[in-house]
C-alpha cells in the first residue's frame, strides 16, 4: 500500500471498564473525527476475550457511521476496492490494571528514581521503588517483591564503570524473592536491566536462569545523563510480548492490529510530548480517573508523568478525602453540610462507583473532591518532575547566594502554556465553566495559560496513531493524529490571565486592553478579588497587559506585556485572587467569596445562587 | 420492551451456591468427589516457602566476598539450627576466629562471591483451606482444591469488612427499621451471626467484637467509624484480610439506612439456621460482594429455583432501589424507561427511569439505580 493515502483509520482503548472505538476520516477539512462508540471491555468473566468488547465497539460505529467494517468477527483492512474496512487499526490498552511495574535503583533520589521515570513514562503503574538505601531490611524488600507480584521488574544502579556490589546485592534480593508474575504461571517474569554495564555478567549468572533477562543500555550511564529511551522501547516491547499475550484474547488482537499495543497512559504521554515538541511549548495534562489521576508534563523540554494511583473520582474518592482531609474539601462547598452525612455519602460512592450526581448540592461535592484530587496529584508531580540529582552544578561567583541545585523541579506555572484536561469529572462536566474553574482552582496556573478540555477522551487512540512507525503509513497516521486533535478533541476554554503577587484587598491589579472581535476595543480593569470572564472566540487577540506596580504577567514587576491571548468556550477569564491563592479560612468571607466567584463565572445555575445569598 | 443493564445484589431464597476452595500454589487435595464436607472440614493443604533472611558473611567476618564459600561450615541445601554456626574463619594460628551464627532454623540457600550474602530460608508455611461452607465436593482440581456446591439462601451485601465466619443465625431486631443496639448483645450471643435491622453504632459493634459475636448484618454503619475499627482510613473499598472476631456484613451502605425488605424477611424465616458469611469486598475490576449463605436442609429445599437472567436488566415492572442521594435507599418500581436524554437538577443529561416509590413518581438517573435481584 505504498504511496497510497490513508482514507480512514480505526483506533480502539481497551480500558478497564469501557472499550472505545474512534473513526477518523480524510475530508476536505483535512483529517476528522467520523465518530465513536464504546461497549464494556470483556477482558473478565464471562467472557474473557478482550476482542468481542472491541468487536461491539466496532458494531455501533459501523451503525453511527452507515460503514461496513466487519466481516464477521474480522476487521476489514485495508480497505477494500468496494470501500469497505479501513485503512488501519490500531489499539492501545490498559484493561486488567493496565502494566503494573515494580523498579529498582541503587540510590533511590538518583538510579531509583530514574528507572520509576522510565517506567512511568512507559504507561506503567509503579508499584514500589526498591532501593539499597531506602531504609528497608533485605528480608523487608523481599516480602514486599514477593507479596506485589508485579508484572515485569526493571531493575537499574551504578553508573557504567562504577561499583557493581550494590547492585548486585538488588539483583540477589530479587534471586531470594523468585517472583512470579501476576498473570499467566507458565512463564518467567520479565526482569530489564538497565544498570552498570561491567555488572551485566554478574546479573546474568544471578538472575539468567529464574528470570526472562533483558540487558539494556544503562539508565544512568554518566551521573549527568538519563537515558531513558531504551528502557521504555523494553518496556513497551515486553508489554506486548509478555504481560498482553497473557491476557484473555490479547493475541488474537495483536494479529489485528497494524501497529503494536500501546499501554493507555504511555500512548496519552506521547500524544503531549508531541504537541508539546510540534509547537515549543510547555504543557500539563491532566487525566482524572475513577481509581487513579495521570498528570502529564513538558517543561524545558523533558518530558514527565506521574500516576497518583489512589486518587480518583469513584473507587479511590475515599482516599482523596482521607488525604486532602475534609476540612480541605469542604472549603470548596458554598453551602453548609453535616459533615457526618457527607463522608457516609461519600462512602456510598465509592462502594457505588457508577452512579452520578442527581442533585446540584451533589455536583458540588463531586466538584470539590475533585479539586483536591487535582491539587494533590500536582503537587506528587510537582516533586516528581526535577532535575536530574545528584549533578554537580558548575557554579560562578553569581551563582553563590543561589541556593537552587539538582533535583529542582521542572514545573514552572508560570513558564505553562497549556493545561489540557480530560476525564470524566472535566470532558462531562454538565458546563465547561465548571472544568475551566475546576482546573484554575486546583492547578493555580500564573501569567497566561491556556485551558483545554478532551471532548471525548480520544487521546489513547490519538497517541498510538502518532506512534506507528510503518514507513508507508507513519506519515499521514501522525498527520491524522495532530489534525484530529486540534479540530475534534481538544475543546478550546479559553486562557486564564492570572497576576503574580499579593495584592491588598480591593486594588487594582492588572489593566487589559485588547481588540475584540466584532466588538472593537475593550479595557477590563482587575481588582483583587476578582474572576472576571469576557467570552472571546477561539482566536489570537491582541492585547496589552499592564499590571499594578507590585504585580507581575511573566514579565519584570509593574512591565506591560504585549502579546496574543485566545478566546474560547468560555473566554477570556482574568484572575485576580493573587498568587500564592489562598481561600479565606473565616468560614461567611470563604463562602462569600465562592458564591462571588460561581456567580461571576457563571459556574452554577442562578436558582442555586439565590439559594445561597 | 425498553431495559437498561443495572447492576443488583442478589436475594435469592434458595439457589445453587458453588464455592472454589483453591489453595495458593499446588498442594494435596485431602477430601473425595461427592463427599459431604461440613465448614470446619480442611479439603486441601500446602505448604508456602518460607520467608528468606539475608546475611552478609563476608562484612560480618571481614573478609572477602570471594572467600565466603570456604568459611561455610555446610554446602549449599544444608539446614542450620538457630543459633547453630554458619560460618567461621580460621584465623590467625588457630586463635582470634570469627564466625556468623544463624539467627533462625533455616536451610542455606544461596551464597554470593560478589557481595558476600548469604540467602538463609525459614521453614515452610503450612496453608490449610477448609470447606466454609456445608455442602458436598462436587469437584476435585487436583492438587489445587474443591469446588463445594449447596442449595442455600443466598444474600450479597454491599460492603464488608472481616473473612470468612460462620455460627447460628441470630436476628435480634423485631423490625427491620430498628438499630441493632449494645443491649441486644448478649454473652450467648458469642460464635452465632446477628442480623439487625438499619444500623449497627461503633460502639455496639465493639461490643460484639468483645463478646466474640461470629458476624453482623445490618442495613448500614457510619463509614469514618471504620477508620477506628481498621486502624487506617479506607480509602478504597478491597477489604477481607482484616484479622476481625466479628465480620460486618453491611446490606445497604453507609450511614442509617433500613434494610430491604426481602433481606431482612428471608433472614427472619432461617432464624436460628446455621450460617457461613464472608465480609469480604473488592469494588474494582473482578469486583467481590460481601455474602451470607445459609445451606438449606433437604426438607426446606422446594426445588423452584429460578435462573436469574441478570442481563436482562431492568424494564417496566422491575423492582429497584435507589443508590444515591437525594432518595438514597428508596426502593420503588420502574414504571417507564424514556430513551431520551433527561436534564437532571445538576444539569447532568442522562437517561433515566421513572420510578414509582410509594404513591410518587420520580425520576431518577438510570446510573443511579440498582436492581433487586430476587427469586
Amino acid at each position: 500500500m505504498a504511496g497510497k493515502k490513508l482514507k480512514t483509520i480505526l483506533a480502539t482503548d481497551c480500558g478497564s471498564t469501557t472499550t472505545k472505538a474512534i473513526l477518523i476520516e480524510l475530508t476536505d477539512e483535512g483529517y476528522r473525527l467520523k465518530t465513536r462508540g464504546e461497549a464494556p471491555t470483556t477482558v473478565e468473566a464471562p467472557f474473557e476475550d478482550v476482542t468481542k468488547g472491541v468487536l461491539n465497539a466496532i458494531m455501533e460505529v459501523e451503525e453511527l457511521s452507515g460503514m461496513k467494517i466487519l466481516d464477521g468477527d474480522q476487521i476489514i483492512h485495508p480497505m477494500k476496492d468496494d470501500n469497505t474496512g479501513v485503512d488501519v487499526y490500531v489499539s492501545t490498552s490498559s484493561a486488567g490494571g493496565g502494566l503494573q511495574m515494580m523498579v529498582a535503583g541503587v540510590v533511590k533520589a538518583m538510579t531509583g528514581e530514574s528507572a520509576e521515570r522510565a517506567a512511568l513514562g512507559a504507561g506503567s503503574i509503579v508499584m514500589d521503588v526498591l532501593a539499597s538505601n531506602d531504609g528497608r531490611l533485605p528480608h523487608q524488600k523481599i516480602e514486599r517483591i514477593r507479596q506485589l507480584r508485579p508484572d515485569m521488574i526493571l531493575l537499574s544502579g551504578g553508573i557504567d564503570g562504577g561499583t557493581v556490589s550494590h547492585v548486585v546485592e538488588l539483583a540477589e534480593i530479587l534471586a531470594a524473592a523468585n517472583p512470579k508474575p501476576r498473570l499467566g504461571q507458565n512463564y518467567k517474569l520479565p526482569v530489564i536491566y538497565a544498570g552498570n554495564k561491567k555488572a551485566q555478567d554478574n546479573i546474568v549468572a544471578t538472575l539468567g536462569e529464574m528470570t526472562d533477562l533483558d540487558l539494556i543500555e544503562n539508565i544512568r550511564p554518566v551521573l549527568e545523563v538519563e537515558n531513558l529511551g531504551p528502557a521504555r522501547d523494553k518496556i513497551h516491547d515486553l508489554f506486548m510480548e509478555h504481560v498482553m499475550a497473557q491476557a484473555p484474547g490479547y493475541k488474537k488482537l495483536m494479529s489485528w492490529t497494524d501497529a503494536p499495543i500501546m499501554p493507555t497512559p504511555g500512548a496519552v504521554g506521547s500524544l503531549i510530548e508531541m504537541v508539546a515538541k510540534k509547537e515549543n511549548i510547555s504543557v500539563v495534562g491532566v487525566d482524572i480517573g475513577g481509581a487513579t489521576t495521570d498528570i502529564f508534563s513538558v517543561f524545558q523540554g523533558q518530558f514527565n508523568r506521574t500516576v497518583s494511583a489512589n486518587l480518583g473520582m469513584s473507587y479511590s474518592v475515599c482516599n482523596v478525602l482521607a488525604e486532602a482531609t475534609l476540612e480541605n474539601v469542604l472549603r470548596w462547598v458554598p453551602i453548609d453540610i453535616d459533615e457526618g452525612t457527607l463522608t457516609n455519602r461519600i462512602g456510598n460512592k465509592m462502594i457505588r462507583p457508577t452512579t452520578v450526581p442527581q442533585s446540584l448540592e451533589e455536583l458540588i461535592i463531586e466538584q470539590a473532591i475533585a479539586r483536591e484530587a487535582l491539587r494533590l496529584s500536582f503537587i506528587q508531580h510537582k516533586s516528581f518532575a526535577v532535575k536530574l540529582k545528584g549533578v554537580q552544578q558548575e557554579r560562578t561567583i553569581s551563582d553563590a547566594f543561589d541556593q537552587s541545585g539538582s533535583g529542582e523541579t521542572l514545573v514552572d506555572m508560570m513558564e505553562l502554556d497549556l493545561l489540557v484536561g480530560s476525564g470524566g469529572v472535566l470532558s462531562h462536566a454538565p458546563r465547561r465553566e465548571q472544568a475551566m474553574r475546576m482546573m484554575i482552582d486546583a492547578f493555580v496556573p500564573e501569567g497566561i495559560t491556556q485551558l483545554a478540555v478532551d471532548s471525548i477522551f480520544m487521546m489513547p487512540q490519538l497517541g498510538v496513531m502518532a506512534n506507528i512507525e510503518n514507513a508507508d503509513m507513519a506519515e499521514d497516521a501522525h498527520k491524522a493524529a495532530v489534525e484530529v486533535f486540534e479540530k475534534d478533541c481538544l475543546i478550546r476554554l479559553g486562557t486564564c490571565i492570572a497576576p503574580l503577587g499579593k495584592p491588598k484587598p480591593g486594588s487594582l491589579i492588572l489593566t487589559a486592553e485588547f481588540d475584540l472581535p466584532g466588538e472593537g476595543k475593550k479595557v477590563v480593569e482587575l481588582k483583587q478579588g476578582e474572576i472576571i470572564v469576557i467570552p472571546a472566540p477561539y482566536q489570537a487577540i491582541n492585547a496589552k497587559l499592564t499590571p499594578a506596580k507590585h504585580m507581575s504577567i511573566g514579565k519584570d514587576k509593574g512591565e506591560s506585556h504585549e502579546t496574543d491571548i485566545y478566546g474560547g468556550t468560555v473566554g477570556l477569564i482574568f484572575d485576580g485572587r493573587g498568587r500564592p491563592f489562598e481561600l479565606s479560612t473565616e468560614k461567611s468571607k470563604r463562602i462569600e467569596n465562592l458564591l462571588k466567584w460561581s456567580r461571576s463565572t457563571n459556574e452554577y445555575p442562578d436558582t442555586h445562587l439565590r439559594g445561597g445569598e | 420492551m425498553a431495559h437498561s443493564y443495572t447492576p443488583g445484589l442478589k436475594v435469592l431464597h434458595e439457589t445453587k451456591v458453588r464455592k472454589d476452595r483453591i489453595l495458593p500454589l499446588k498442594g494435596e487435595v485431602v477430601v473425595e468427589a461427592n463427599a459431604l464436607v461440613t465448614p470446619d472440614d480442611i479439603v486441601a493443604r500446602t505448604h508456602l516457602p518460607g520467608n528468606v533472611q539475608m546475611l552478609n558473611v563476608g562484612s560480618l567476618l571481614n573478609i572477602d566476598p570471594t572467600d565466603v564459600e570456604a568459611v561455610m561450615q555446610k554446602p549449599i541445601g544444608s539446614k542450620f539450627a538457630k543459633g547453630e554456626m554458619i560460618a567461621e574463619t580460621k584465623g590467625l594460628f588457630g586463635f582470634f576466629k570469627s564466625k556468623v551464627m544463624s539467627p533462625l532454623d533455616c536451610t542455606l540457600e544461596s551464597i554470593s562471591s560478589i557481595t558476600g550474602q548469604v540467602v538463609l530460608r525459614d521453614a515452610p508455611i503450612p496453608v490449610e483451606v477448609d470447606a466454609y461452607i456445608r455442602g458436598i465436593v462436587s469437584e476435585v482440581v487436583p492438587e489445587e482444591g474443591v469446588i463445594i456446591e449447596t442449595e442455600a439462601v443466598f444474600i450479597q451485601g454491599i460492603f464488608g469488612i472481616g473473612g470468612e465466619s460462620r455460627g447460628e443465625l441470630v436476628v435480634v431486631t423485631e423490625n427491620r427499621e430498628d438499630e441493632l443496639t449494645s443491649d441486644m448483645i448478649k454473652p450467648e450471643h458469642a460464635g452465632k451471626v446477628l442480623v439487625g435491622g438499619s444500623f449497627i453504632s461503633l460502639s455496639a459493634y465493639k461490643k460484639a467484637l468483645s463478646m466474640k459475636v461470629a458476624g453482623v448484618v445490618v442495613g448500614g454503619f457510619n463509614y469514618f467509624d471504620l477508620e477506628e475499627i481498621l486502624g487506617y482510613t479506607l480509602g478504597v473499598a478491597i477489604t477481607g484480610s482484616e484479622d476481625l472476631v466479628t465480620s460486618l456484613v453491611l446490606t445497604e451502605g453507609y450511614g442509617e439506612i433500613r434494610m430491604g425488605s426481602r433481606t431482612f424477611d428471608l433472614l427472619k424465616k432461617h432464624h436460628g439456621k446455621f450460617t457461613s458469611i464472608n465480609g469480604a469486598t473488592q469494588i474494582r475490576a473482578g469486583v467481590i460482594r460481601p455474602e451470607i449463605v445459609i445451606p438449606l436442609n433437604a426438607e426446606d429445599i422446594k426445588g423452584d429455583v429460578h435462573a436469574v437472567k441478570i442481563n436482562e436488566g431492568i424494564q417496566a415492572g422491575s423492582l429497584v432501589r435507589v443508590i444515591r442521594a437525594p432518595y438514597f435507599g428508596r426502593i420503588g418500581t420502574v414504571v417507564s424507561l424514556p430513551p431520551e436524554l433527561q436534564k437532571m437538577e445538576s444539569e447532568t443529561m442522562v437517561r433515566v427511569a421513572e420510578i414509582q416509590i410509594d404513591d410518587q413518581v420520580m425520576v431518577i438517573p438510570r446510573a443511579n439505580l440498582e436492581m433487586v435481584e430476587t427469586d
